[in-house]
């Protein structure tokens, strides 16, 4: 069984939960930017959480199912339709060999995810079945999607059924404006005063260049940093430092102007000053951000941090419990 | 190492903790950082996902589900009050680079970009020789090609390997990036910003200046020479390399070589002592490069 690619969409990757364990050599996590959308997609067609499927962004693709199968769409509010018929998002349908997928704009959030009986059953390198753009390696063929790829599917589960379907609460929510919990920490010292001030009352926008490696924003302040005499080896600009490894979720602020969130394709180290972290819990927050959106940052602390990280595991298991039939 | 200050450890978010060993780049900054991840990496700790040296900091990423951030802390301050001096040593490979230097894809590239470049007139290694006060390119590819270089930190992009000449701070190399970065760079081409050396592993985006190219592939998924059977990133932090100047025919060469599948580099295996080094870089750095050539 497999899908063919009618239309690629703008930019559809193969992903799963990522590749940890060698960010030290500059590979990076990859895996879907939303997990727990990933997680539920999976879960609602009778998969592992950790299968691989299709991540569409902003622009989803168009597919036609070469057998027969269950899928679920799952993530961003966008029109789902199976040969022309609208059908729910968060939720379980069968397919027929012949039908197609099709799909109307994001009316909200940025990424849809297409979980399929069986899992997208491309080779795993390093573990994991996820793309990795950069490194043109994983997913199918190290790339994005393009018109005529046919993407083999794994056998399905024997839990794998149509009419599954998340309760309200547990669909992914993509709010237009949100706010960001942020660690201050890292770099945080180096920013003046009125900086700190700012990064924190401004209303920021996602700018264009918003991908997998990192989420820029704009239309808040310049953020300065404080002068002083650079270290040997850290660059001219006060925002540069001796180059080092970046968190993810870390927040750099390339000479003072648009802070840049790093994701799950993150570029793994460079010479410019990290502010803070977003938390854990809100990084799939982001994957659901089209440019445009607002955000404000708030900041949190390490208590605060850990309790919203106990809650994202709560909302999980609950996901588990209530599809696990 | 007493000559260093005590670490700065800060959280990053929930899921890591960054330590900055010093705030300047240094020979001894780095070897701490390389002798605490290296501990930690010996112990194994549960829920230690990633452990980053880089030039002179590093970056654990933990699971806080498994092992609380105040405990993670605590496990990294303990390290650092427990690794040696100077006297540490080690065991690590050295490694010759071909390169060309003064290529013609390299300095294609450079023209199309010199509205970018601090001095339009003249080409980035043109510039680096000036800025270093060295009388001509040849004198600067001279003093960037005889003593070796330590692979400080591996990262930016897969493989890109970030390295610092082994010599006296009067000595190293610097130069300032490129006033915009660029949005093209020839794969595997030889750069430099700040004091640190690079391998462009991908072709892509940067901002160092362009002296050369290399005909050595450091980075393949495909792993299809001998030396990426293992793992399709070749460096690590801790290797140490000597560039070699090639002709442009010993390049063709080895770039048939590489084609064919036969390529190979000059590896050998070194134990480094910091101790010695700092003595007399000079006598240390001829003794390493007698092992390589051995």
């Amino acid at each position: 069984m497999n899908i063919e690619v009618i239309k690629p969409g703008l930019a559809t990757t193969v992903q799963d939960l990522g590749r940890p364990g060698y960010y030290h050599l500059g590979i990076p996590l990859s895996g879907a930017l939303d997990q727990y959308a990933l997680r539920l997609g999976n879960l609602l067609v009778g998969n592992d959480e950790g299968a691989a499927a299709l991540e569409c962004t902003l622009m989803a693709p168009e597919l036609l199912f070469r057998g027969n199968t269950v899928f679920a769409v799952t993530g961003a509010q966008l029109d789902i339709k199976l040969n022309g018929t609208l059908v729910n998002s968060h939720a379980s349908h069968a397919a027929r060999a012949g039908d197609r997928l099709s799909f109307g704009f994001m009316k909200s959030g940025a990424r849809a995810y297409v979980a399929v009986a069986g899992g997208i059953d491309v080779p795993i390198v390093l573990g994991s079945r996820s793309t990795y753009g950069l490194g043109a390696f994983g997913g199918f063929q190290g790339r994005k999607l393009s018109a005529g790829d046919l993407l083999p599917v794994g056998k399905a589960g024997s839990k794998a059924r149509e009419g599954r379907a998340a309760s309200a609460e547990l669909r992914v929510a993509s709010p237009k404006e949100l706010e960001l919990r942020v660690l201050p920490g890292l770099y945080y010292h180096r920013l003046e005063a009125s900086a700190v001030e700012s990064f924190f009352s401004d209303t920021w926008a996602v700018a264009p260049d918003a991908d997998r490696i990192g989420y820029r924003y704009k239309n808040g302040r310049p953020l300065k940093f404080i002068d002083r005499k650079q270290p040997f080896g850290a660059g001219s600009d006060p925002s540069n430092i001796v180059d080092a490894g970046y968190p993810y979720g870390s927040i750099q602020v390339p000479s003072g102007t648009e802070p840049i969130i790093l994701h799950r394709d993150a570029v793994s180290g460079g010479g410019y000053a990290m502010i803070g972290t977003v938390i854990s819990a809100d990084m799939d927050r982001i994957a659901q951000m089209q440019p445009g959106n607002k955000a404000r940052f708030v900041a949190v602390d390490m208590t605060a941090a850990l309790a919203a990280r106990a809650q994202y595991r709560a909302r999980i298991n609950k996901l588990r419990t209530e599809l696990s039939g | 190492m007493s000559a260093l200050p005590s670490a700065r450890y800060t959280f990053g978010g929930d899921e890591h903790i960054f330590v900055e060993i010093a705030e300047e780049m240094s020979l001894p900054a780095f070897f701490k950082g390389m002798a605490i991840t290296g501990e930690l990496q010996r112990r194994r700790v549960p829920g230690v996902t990633e452990v980053c040296p880089a030039n002179a900091s590093y970056l654990v990423r933990f699971d806080p589900d498994v092992i609380a951030p105040d405990q993670m802390m605590g496990v990294l301050r303990g390290i650092e009050g427990g690794v040696g001096g100077a006297g540490l040593e080690l065991q690590t490979r050295i490694v010759e680079i071909p390169v060309l230097y003064n290529d013609p894809w390299t300095h294609e590239t450079l023209m199309r970009f010199r509205d970018r470049h601090q001095d339009p007139n003249s080409t980035d290694l043109e510039y680096a020789a000036r800025v270093n006060g060295h009388p001509s390119v040849d004198a600067f590819v001279q003093a960037h090609s005889s003593a070796p270089w330590f692979v400080s930190m591996v990262g930016f992009v897969a493989g890109l390997p970030f390295l610092f000449q082994m010599v006296e701070r009067p000595k190293q190399i610097e130069v300032p990036k490129y006033l915009r970065p660029r949005t093209d760079t020839p794969k595997l081409t030889i750069g430099h910003g700040g004091c640190f050396s690079c391998i462009y592993s991908v072709r892509g985006a940067g901002g160092y200046q362009m002296f050369g190219i290399t005909p050595a592939p450091i980075f393949d998924p495909e792993q299809k020479l001998p030396y990426l059977k293992d793992m399709m990133v070749f460096f690590r932090p801790g290797d140490i390399v000597k560039w070699k100047p090639v002709t442009r025919e010993e390049y063709d060469r080895d770039v048939a070589a590489v084609e064919a599948g036969t390529f190979d580099l000059r590896i050998r295996p070194v134990s480094f002592s910091l101790q010695q080094f700092l003595d007399d870089p000079a006598a240390y750095n001829a003794t390493l490069l007698k092992q390589l050539y051995h």
